[in-house]
């Protein structure tokens, strides 16, 4: 699909006819923080941010989502039958979305939605009434290092549209159908912008100053790398507070709950993390990863070795970097995976 | 800093080469500007990672609790206070402890850096004396570090440890110089309706991640209320009465063992003042109850006697 051409100055018409369907956000700066707000036209969007600190994961996964509810009377017939939840009444744009949190989205995918048995409506539904217009890096961070872990500053993964911050104009690069629809009544790209925009992309690639290397790591038998010594310095500051998790685009454990109030019943589900003592505790009274170092040690296992093995070696981390930046105590996914590759 | 920085290794390393302790409990350069990294020193070798700087900003005492090996720490003023409270709370054993003493000038917010470089990406802070240096790309900025210092520490009435076996350096003053009475200041100020929004706002962008629960010495329960289920206390979602009694109870928790070191405030990766709660709290203890937590090895929390002048005007 041939590539488009975005001014500027165009964008408010171009957000305005968007918002004729859907709902439009993208991340802005509100006081000292990058937030993903709604927006009504092109004023306060950010051409300048780094990433937002918490990832749109919420837009397809939020932190606490009513699945069902019920009416809480056993001798009712109506009563604890489950009624499923509203869908997403209205589509949904994310403008400006990164690189990394778009390819986190498209690994997400091969987890909740696999086959007739493992396909999760409330993801599914969300995805497919979302559009993504991406926006690729110009400026990567010093903690980023998505082109080592599949992904790139101007990767095009999981994205409708990829926009490339060209100045005064966006190079719009058209990915799916339905980006083709949003982008339709824009004109062509001139080669000097595309030229431009590829330009823009070996800058971005070349100043990607941290790396990781998973060679090893994927040669290793599961049992080799878990029982690795390193594990038993690792987790030694580790808060087990979850905060890492909490941030990460790719994590996607949730626990259900039903929650009860005289007749009204609701079933919920929210973040759940590998952190939390909680996270495998068994109705026994046995935890299979009873120890702190056990479960920083599920954190890396599962995002550099189980996801890959199960999903034909993609990745669950897209090098984003959130969780180097926000762990209290910095623990850094760089250094880890150094150590289990070395 | 970088003096002692330099006697707390050497400390570090002669506790471990004579076999006084199995471990020394310091921090170690973080790989991301401003944090370092809290870290057990095991061998002489170890021993010469242990840093000391204005980022020091997680509580040691944190890793106290539960630990069997012969250890030794590195303590500022708040630390120690920590380590009296959990002394008092038979949760360490003073005979297999080493503290080595670290006279403060006080910790640096993070989040008051970032906020005052703005949208800018920060690739290293060095430290000048009582500047802070800033670089990013295409910028540097120097900063006066006093500003910049974590609320807690500008009014912090302890800088010196009130316990400790060795000390890296002279004594420093002990109180930081602002108003601590004046942290409470603003609810005290506001009408009960008021207070109620305030407290709204100031916990609306919480994630629940319990970093700041994590993060401090006093939360050491096996099962904290959060997390029982057995019955629940507490809901799991993200709806507002369930992120409010969070904080509600665990302030109420701290009252009388809180320090005020802000390790809490500076684990939060949303920004969240939750000392705005424990300040108060901490206030209330210290002036109806004359009682500072963490001074004194042989007092009784104040929250575990009774004494029949104890202010009662609750009762009504
Ligand atoms: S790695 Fe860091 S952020 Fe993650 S649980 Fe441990 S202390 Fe918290
Ligand atoms: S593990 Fe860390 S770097 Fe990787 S995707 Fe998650 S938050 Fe980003
Ligand atoms: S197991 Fe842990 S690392 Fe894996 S998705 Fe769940 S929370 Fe994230
Ligand atoms: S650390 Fe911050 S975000 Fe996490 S639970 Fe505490 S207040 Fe909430
Ligand atoms: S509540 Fe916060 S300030 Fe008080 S002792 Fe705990 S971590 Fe320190």
């Amino acid at each position: 699909m041939a590539d488009k051409i975005l001014a500027k100055d165009k964008l408010d018409e171009f957000i305005a006819k968007l918002r004729e369907e859907a709902d439009v956000y993208a991340p802005a700066r509100v006081g000292a923080k990058t937030t993903w707000q709604e927006v009504n036209g092109a004023e306060g969007l950010d051409w300048d941010f780094t990433n937002t600190e918490m990832s749109p994961k919420d837009f397809f996964f939020p932190q606490t989502e009513c699945m069902m509810r019920f009416k809480n009377a056993k001798d009712d017939p109506e009563g604890m039958i489950m009624k499923a939840e509203e869908l997403l009444p209205r589509s949904r744009v994310l403008l400006n979305m990164r690189p990394c949190d778009a390819k986190a989205f498209q690994v997400l995918d091969m987890i909740f939605v696999q086959d007739e048995m493992t396909d999760d409506v409330y993801w599914r539904d969300k995805r497919e009434k979302t559009l993504v217009a991406g926006l690729a890096c110009n400026e990567p961070c010093p903690t980023c290092f998505c082109s080592s872990v599949n992904c790139g500053p101007h990767h095009q993964v999981g994205m409708d549209l990829l926009f490339v911050d060209l100045g005064d104009k966006l190079l719009v690069k058209v990915l799916t159908e339905k980006g083709e629809a949003a982008s339709a009544d824009l004109p062509p790209a001139a080669a000097a912008d595309e030229a431009k925009a590829a330009e823009l992309k070996a800058a971005a690639e070349a100043a990607i100053s941290s790396k990781v290397s998973l060679d090893k790591i994927n040669a290793r038998e599961v049992l080799d790398l878990y029982n690795l010594p390193m594990w038993d310095k690792v987790h030694e500051a580790c808060l087990n507070c979850g905060t890492c998790t909490f941030v990460c685009p790719t994590c996607h454990c949730f626990d259900i709950q039903d929650e009860v109030q005289g007749q009204e019943g609701r079933r919920v589900r929210n973040w759940d993390y590998c952190m939390s003592w909680l996270f495998t505790m068994h109705g026994t009274g046995h935890n299979p990863r009873g120890k702190k170092k056990d479960r920083v040690r599920q954190r890396f296992m599962h995002k550099f070795k189980y996801i890959p093995v199960k999903r034909d070696g993609e990745i669950g981390c897209v090098g984003c970097g959130r969780c180097i930046q926000m762990c209290p105590v910095n623990i850094d996914v760089r250094q880890v995976v150094d150590q289990m590759n070395s | 800093m970088q003096q002692r920085t330099e006697k707390i290794r050497e400390a570090a390393k002669r506790l471990l080469a004579e076999g006084a302790v199995d471990v020394v409990l310091g921090y170690r350069a973080g790989t991301v500007p401003m944090r370092e990294q809290p870290f057990a020193a095991r061998s002489v070798e170890e021993a010469d990672e242990l840093v000391w700087s204005s980022f020091c900003c997680n509580n040691l005492a944190n890793f106290l609790v539960r630990r069997d090996e012969k250890t030794a720490i590195v303590a500022q003023g708040c630390v120690s206070r920590n380590i009296v409270g959990l002394l008092q709370e038979n949760q360490i054993d003073r005979k297999r402890l080493k503290i080595i003493g670290v006279p403060c000038l006080g910790m640096v917010s993070r989040s008051k850096v970032l906020d005052k470089i703005g949208n800018k990406t920060v690739f290293a802070v060095e430290e000048q004396g009582e500047e802070l240096v800033v670089k990013g790309k295409g910028f540097e900025e120097r900063l006066n570090r006093k500003e910049l210092l974590r609320d807690n520490c500008f009014t912090c009435q302890h800088r010196n440890p009130v316990i400790s076996d060795e000390m890296v350096c002279e004594p420093v003053q002990d109180a930081a110089g602002g108003d601590i009475d004046k942290m409470a200041a603003p609810w005290e100020a506001l009408a009960p309706e008021e207070r109620w929004s305030t407290f709204k706002e100031a916990f609306a962008d919480c994630i629940r991640c319990y970093a700041c629960r994590d993060a401090c010495p006093l939360c050491y329960c096996h099962v904290c209320f959060v997390d029982e289920s057995k019955p629940q206390w507490c809901g799991k979602t993200q709806d507002e009465a369930d992120v409010q009694t969070f904080h509600i109870l665990r302030a109420f928790h701290c009252a009388g063992r809180c320090t005020d070191c802000g390790a809490c405030e500076s684990a939060c990766p949303m920004g969240i003042k939750m000392r705005v709660l424990t300040s108060k709290i901490e206030k209330d203890v210290r002036q109806m109850y004359g009682y500072t937590p963490g001074m004194d090895e042989k007092a009784t929390p104040t929250m575990s006697v009774y004494r029949p002048n104890d202010p009662q005007d609750f009762i009504k």
